[in-house]
């Protein structure tokens, strides 16, 4: 009888430390401080979390911290607060469709722009070696063969 | 003699400066509320709104501004949030009930609110009017508005004759509404 007792007491210990963890399981956890610096105060047109003062950002931070309090996770808040104000509350686009092309094309503008430069400063270092080239390493004019020949019979001429 | 070309640095932080002076350039242009409707309204010409459509508010289906022409119309943009707006609808929502008889109607747009927020301002001020919701602000920037409350007065033809950029009074809707009400499309 008394270890039945005792398996009793046991099991609804056990069951009382486990009700808060089974409880946080199913409650994803998330803060309005993490969600805020992720969307738009579209009023103010600057991400929530620097909003603090206007009624439209305290009333949209009102209600990510009703929809925390709910145990919504992040991805679900997000999806509210899109269907309420639209995907423009979102301070960053969505990557798929056309706001893609918030991501790719400030991308490609990034490595047209370095490979122009890069073939710019290749076609620059070119032309610099090939000035260099016409001068001597001392930085004067190489004299070429006819300028070279036309000094010799000079000297020929002088008979020094 | 092969001449050198210029280094193509510098060439790069010009073009890169003028690309940043541009952007700020446009960034600004973009910003600034438009104008055009006070600009026409001065010159004492009516202007055609921009035609949109939006849901309802707290009904399924949608509404244009044409399906209101043949009415005198108030516009008038609102939201639960904005302390302004508490305080006129009570006179707009008077001046409906005197509007309703002579085929003219206050129409209200839910802007950028949550909409249970809107139907409890709804139900709190008991507001009769048709209400419809632009959840994003998208219809508000060819109207020119940058805050709430705004008002426009549209004639029976749906063109814009006045507007108020801030709250309604008594005096406003007398001087804008009353003369339109007699007047055939």
């Amino acid at each position: 009888m008394r270890s039945i007792l005792r398996a009793i007491v046991l099991l609804c210990l056990a069951a009382c430390l486990a009700t808060p963890g089974l409880a946080a399981a199913a409650c994803p956890k998330t803060s309005v401080a993490d969600i805020e610096d992720e969307v738009m105060c579209p009023v103010c047109g600057t991400p929530l979390a620097l909003a603090t003062e206007a009624p439209q950002a305290n009333r949209e931070r009102a209600f990510v911290l009703e929809l925390v309090e709910r145990c919504r996770s992040k991805a679900q808040i997000k999806a509210a607060l899109v269907d309420q104000f639209g995907p423009r509350v979102l301070a960053m686009p969505r990557r798929e469709g056309f706001d893609l092309a918030a991501y790719s094309v400030p991308l490609l503008a990034l490595l047209a722009a370095g490979a122009g430069i890069a073939v710019a400063t290749l076609r620059w270092r070119r032309a610099a070696a090939a000035e260099h080239s016409e001068k001597g390493s001392d930085g004067t004019p190489a004299a070429d063969a006819t300028g070279g020949a036309e000094l010799e019979a000079d000297m020929a001429r002088y008979d020094l | 003699m092969v001449r050198r070309p210029p280094s193509p640095l510098p060439l790069a932080v010009v073009v890169g400066v003028i690309a940043l002076v541009g952007l700020l350039a446009y960034g600004l242009a973009s910003s600034e509320p438009d104008r055009g409707i006070e600009r026409a309204l001065a010159r004492g010409e009516r202007q055609p709104p921009p035609a949109f459509t939006l849901p309802r508010l707290g009904e399924s289906g949608k509404s244009s501004l044409a399906d209101f022409r043949g009415q005198v119309v108030v516009l008038n943009y609102w939201a639960s949030w904005c302390e302004p707006c508490r305080a006129e609808s009570p006179l707009l929502e008077r001046w409906q009930r005197r509007l309703a008889r002579r085929n003219a109607t206050v129409v209200g747009v839910n802007v950028l609110d949550v909409s249970s927020d809107a139907l409890s301002f709804v139900r709190e001020y008991d507001l009769t009017y048709p209400m419809l919701r632009d959840r994003d602000g998208r219809t508000q920037r060819a109207l020119g508005i940058v805050a709430y409350p705004e008002t426009f007065v549209l004639d029976r033809r749906g063109w814009i004759v006045a507007t108020r950029r801030g709250p309604v009074d008594e005096r406003f809707l007398e001087r804008t509404v009353l003369p339109l009400l007699d007047e055939r499309e």
